[in-house]
């Protein structure tokens, strides 16, 4: 395996967002702030890389009819670790997140990775892949997020460099600034995979 | 070329007008002038001033675009200029500079060339980039000069105080005085009679046709009659509905746009009803005190839906064919 392949891939061209566009509720719920994004992307990146561990481990035995049920039971238990985690030692960021946490649950990159990957792969393959794709993930995120606290809030990671009594462009913060910066990442992050892939 | 000149190889129709693009829209802007000429006599310099920097910043910004784009554009061909007046007369003659050009930007590049330029778009270019600016700075789209006033205060419009305050605050409105404009607003909406003026030589041209603007009037108009009817203690009269706020604006020439609007018969009904609809829905009960653009933008999004469910009659054509 090759590793730098690995995650530039998993960055650009099939970036879980910009590349294949799983994950988007959480991508255009939780990204108002560069930090959000950060935060959501590595919870995120937490259980991807722990249940693609434990998969990647029992993929032997877990009968192959009830498979997406056990990966649900995995996943749905390192999504409670992040949870009480986060509450007990970020709990503001917490609180920001809020319902988004528990929805982990539901992210569609983990029981894609887990289908596609980790019950198919070598444990250490398995924990590589979980750590790019989660990586890849929250690079999405944090750039959303950083591009719509720097639009709509007029700062970055919650400092503020525009001018107080000067406006911010509020859209950006609200919903429909999330689909229009997105839209726009999509033309930028295909421009910059086509360039990538033609050396 | 010689030939070319000559004897034109083309696949039917073959029978042409003079009618352009650039006719169109240079005509459109014209008919306009008598709403814009009462603009500028009710705000005066400002009204001048609005106008003058949409105009110039939306058409500088699709020349800018034409550069980066594969496809070809024509920046001059009116489109952009028309996206600006309408925009200048959806803001208030007091807006900044700044959010001018944020909204000229919002026009042309999310309104219109993202989806592949004039006549590609889903959504009215001005009306993307008012909700825009109405969304993003509430402060300065809410403060409305009001006309004739030198010192610049402001003031809400008519149905913002309907909003707020409630039918009693407009005791002292006259209808007549909102038919002609004198009434705080944006530079498009002040005056109902004036956009009419104008808009007959679109219908005389046939640039527009009836159903839109007759339905989209005649529904807020009903839906109106039918509250105030029910209790005049809290509902306005149906003439002071069609009269304030956007309506005779957005039905004349904002639903009507030739590429946002419904190509059928039963769609343009369906249109012009849903719009009307939409807005009293979100005048009476909504939290934002007008619902025109809101309104336009959403029947804008189900206009394929309309073409496709509800086709023209064609002469020959079979049933269940």
């Amino acid at each position: 395996m090759n590793y730098a392949d690995k995650f530039k891939k998993t960055f650009f061209t099939e970036n879980p967002v910009t590349g294949l566009l799983l994950g988007l509720c959480p991508t255009l719920a939780v990204t108002s702030s560069a930090e959000n994004g950060l935060g959501m992307g590595l919870a995120t990146t937490f259980v991807l890389l722990m249940s693609n561990l434990v998969i990647s481990l029992l993929r032997n035995i877990i009968p192959n009819r009830v498979r997406i049920p056990a990966y649900i039971v995995i996943i749905a238990t390192f999504v409670t670790v992040v949870d009480l985690g986060l509450k007990a030692t970020l709990y503001d960021l917490h609180k920001t997140l809020g319902l988004f946490i528990p929805l982990i649950v539901v992210n569609c990159i983990i029981l894609g990775r887990a289908e596609a990957f980790a019950s198919k792969n070598t444990v250490w393959h398995s924990i590589v892949d979980g750590i790019a794709n989660g990586l890849g993930f929250t690079f999405a995120l944090f750039i959303l997020g950083a591009i719509r606290e720097i639009l709509g809030s007029g700062a970055i990671l919650g400092f503020r460099f525009w001018p107080e009594e000067y406006r911010t462009i509020l859209l950006f913060v609200l919903a429909p600034g999330a689909f229009i910066t997105l839209g726009f990442m999509l033309v930028g992050m295909n421009k910059i995979s086509k360039m990538l892939e033609g050396k | 070329m010689e030939v070319n000149r000559l004897l034109l190889m083309d696949s039917s129709p073959l029978g042409r007008d003079g009618d352009s693009t650039k006719k169109i829209m240079y005509t459109v802007i014209l008919t306009l002038l008598p709403a814009l000429t009462v603009s500028v006599w009710m705000f005066g310099w400002n009204a001048v001033r609005v106008l003058a920097l949409t105009s110039i910043f939306t058409v500088a910004v699709e020349a800018l675009i034409a550069r980066f784009v594969s496809y070809r554009i024509d920046f001059m061909d009116g489109s952009a200029l028309l996206t600006g007046i309408l925009l200048a007369m959806n803001v208030p003659a007091n807006a900044p500079w700044w959010m001018l050009l944020v909204g000229a930007l919002v026009a042309v590049v999310i309104g219109k060339q993202v989806f592949g330029g004039l006549g590609q778009n889903m959504f009215n270019p001005a009306l993307v980039a008012r909700v825009f600016l109405l969304i993003s700075f509430p402060v300065e789209m809410t403060s409305w000069p009001l006309p004739g006033a030198v010192d610049g205060t402001t003031g809400a419009t008519p149905l913002g105080l309907l909003k707020t305050e409630g039918l009693g605050a407009l005791a002292g409105t006259h209808l007549t005085d909102l038919a002609l404009g004198q009434v705080g607003g944006s530079l498009g909406e002040v005056s109902a009679l004036a956009l009419l003026l104008g808009a007959l030589v679109l219908f005389y041209k046939k640039y527009i046709t009836w159903e839109i603007p007759v339905t989209f009037i005649g529904t807020v108009f009903v839906i109106a009659a039918v509250f105030n009817g029910i209790n005049p203690q809290t509902y306005a009269g149906p003439l002071f509905h069609i009269f304030t706020g956007g309506v005779f604006l957005g039905a004349l020439y904002m639903a009507t746009d030739m590429v946002t609007s419904p190509l059928t018969f039963k769609g343009k009904l369906l249109f012009g009803f849903g719009c009307g609809f939409f807005t009293m829905l979100i005048r009476l009960f909504g939290s934002f005190p007008e619902g025109v653009s809101f309104a336009i933008l959403l029947m804008n999004a189900v206009v394929p839906l309309l073409d496709k469910y509800f086709p023209d009659k064609r002469f020959g054509m079979v049933k269940n064919g």
